[in-house]
């Protein structure tokens, strides 16, 4: 039940996107398309789980028992940039067909701000390794949630008629904003 | 003279937030007062002063290959600083601001500014420019700060204007923010063509 709660908050309640603000930049730049929006969650999805682990590990081996936690910061970016490498090399190598989904996305996520977001706040939760895994999870899922049904309605929005002065940018938030709103009715359910 | 332009480009003509669209994260998500939207404008406006000043100093002995891990090295320094700076003498705003301080080491401003300036340029240029811009994105977020402040809580950096009771409790949640930059978004392109 416990996870079950982090999930669900990590994945609707707190979503990242709408709810908290993080990562905002691809969720504009990416979502113009469906295509791009898919392969941009997947490889989020891969690259949130697996750097939240390997930064759990270099926090509670490394910077927790030698008392340097303040190079925090530095160590998890240094770590995550080197892991989307890694990870682009392996899946190049491996699993061709999965590499050419994802394209240019995964060097892309290195800046993408959820992925640090999601290690420090793992920190900041006092997650225990477990825990940690199921909310970077919950926390992708809300993130390829949110980013496809936008992408969805922007394709719609390609042929409404829209006033001169809010075409473009200026409606993506209009139409961001009516999602944030729906996504606010899931706050306080189940009590979390 | 290019000194001054160094100086003014980053204020209107591109600014970060409203012109390039980017390091938006920071801007929605702390500006639903004021006073926070001040203290986050204040920390990314110290650590892209420091980063480009410390890019624009090494540029010559930074090897080309290997120049975004360095900047980011430097970026992440002043970040830290800043964030130990913030939790001794203001916990109150770094509570508040949570997780985005350490953030601003994936903001792309300060990053963009170091790869596409300070890397070019020599100190005093880049300390302008990081000055500039950052005045660019407090114009930007401490206007979306007061706008949603007086709209949801009534009140500006915390001084009561009128009854909370008559304001729109929306405008300080997650979907005000979308919809105060979207309307000045459109409120800027509709200026821009009376202008031109």
């Amino acid at each position: 039940m416990e996870l079950f709660g982090i999930f669900f908050a990590a994945f609707l309640i707190n979503n990242i996107l709408l709810i908290r603000f993080i990562a905002l930049c691809s969720f504009f730049g990416v979502s113009t398309k469906i295509d791009t929006s898919i392969g941009m969650s997947f490889a989020v999805i891969f690259v949130m789980t697996i750097s939240s682990a390997v930064s759990w590990v270099v926090y509670h081996f490394i910077l927790s028992p030698f008392h340097i936690e303040f190079l925090r910061t530095a160590s998890f970016i240094l770590t995550i940039a080197a892991l989307v490498q890694l990870e682009e090399l392996y899946l190049k190598k491996m699993i061709p067909n999965l590499y050419r989904a994802m394209g240019i996305y995964l060097p892309l996520i290195t800046t993408n701000c959820a992925i640090l977001a999601v290690a420090f706040l793992a920190i900041d939760y006092r997650y225990d390794f477990g825990q940690s895994m199921i909310y970077s999870i919950g926390v992708s899922c809300g993130y390829s949630l949110a980013i496809i049904l936008f992408a969805y309605v922007r394709e719609r929005m390609a042929l409404a008629p829209i006033p001169k002065w809010f075409q473009g940018y200026p409606i993506a938030f209009i139409t961001a904003a009516l999602m944030s709103l729906a996504f606010l009715g899931f706050s306080n359910m189940f009590g979390l | 003279m290019s000194l001054l332009k160094d100086f003014n480009q980053g204020i209107i003509a591109e600014n970060p937030v409203l012109r390039l669209m980017i390091g938006l994260c920071p801007v929605l998500a702390v500006s639903n007062n004021a006073t926070n939207a001040l203290g986050m404008s204040a920390a990314v406006a110290f650590v892209l002063i420091c980063s480009n000043w410390v890019v624009a100093m090494i540029r010559k002995i930074t090897p080309d290959e290997i120049r975004i891990p360095i900047f980011i090295i430097v970026i992440s320094t002043f970040v830290t600083i800043s964030d130990y700076v913030m939790q001794a003498f203001t916990p109150e705003l770094h509570h508040a601001l949570g997780v985005f301080v350490p953030l601003i080491v994936v903001n792309c401003i300060i990053l963009g500014r170091a790869e596409a300036f300070a890397y070019r340029n020599p100190v005093l240029n880049s300390i302008l420019d990081g000055i500039g811009m950052s005045m660019g994105f407090a114009l930007a977020l401490v206007s979306i700060g007061v706008i949603r402040e007086v709209l949801g809580a009534g009140s500006v950096f915390g001084i009561a204007l009128f009854n909370p009771a008559v304001a729109a409790t929306v405008m300080i949640l997650p979907p005000g923010a979308f919809i105060t930059i979207g309307i000045l978004m459109a409120f800027l392109n509709k200026m821009e063509n009376k202008v031109q």
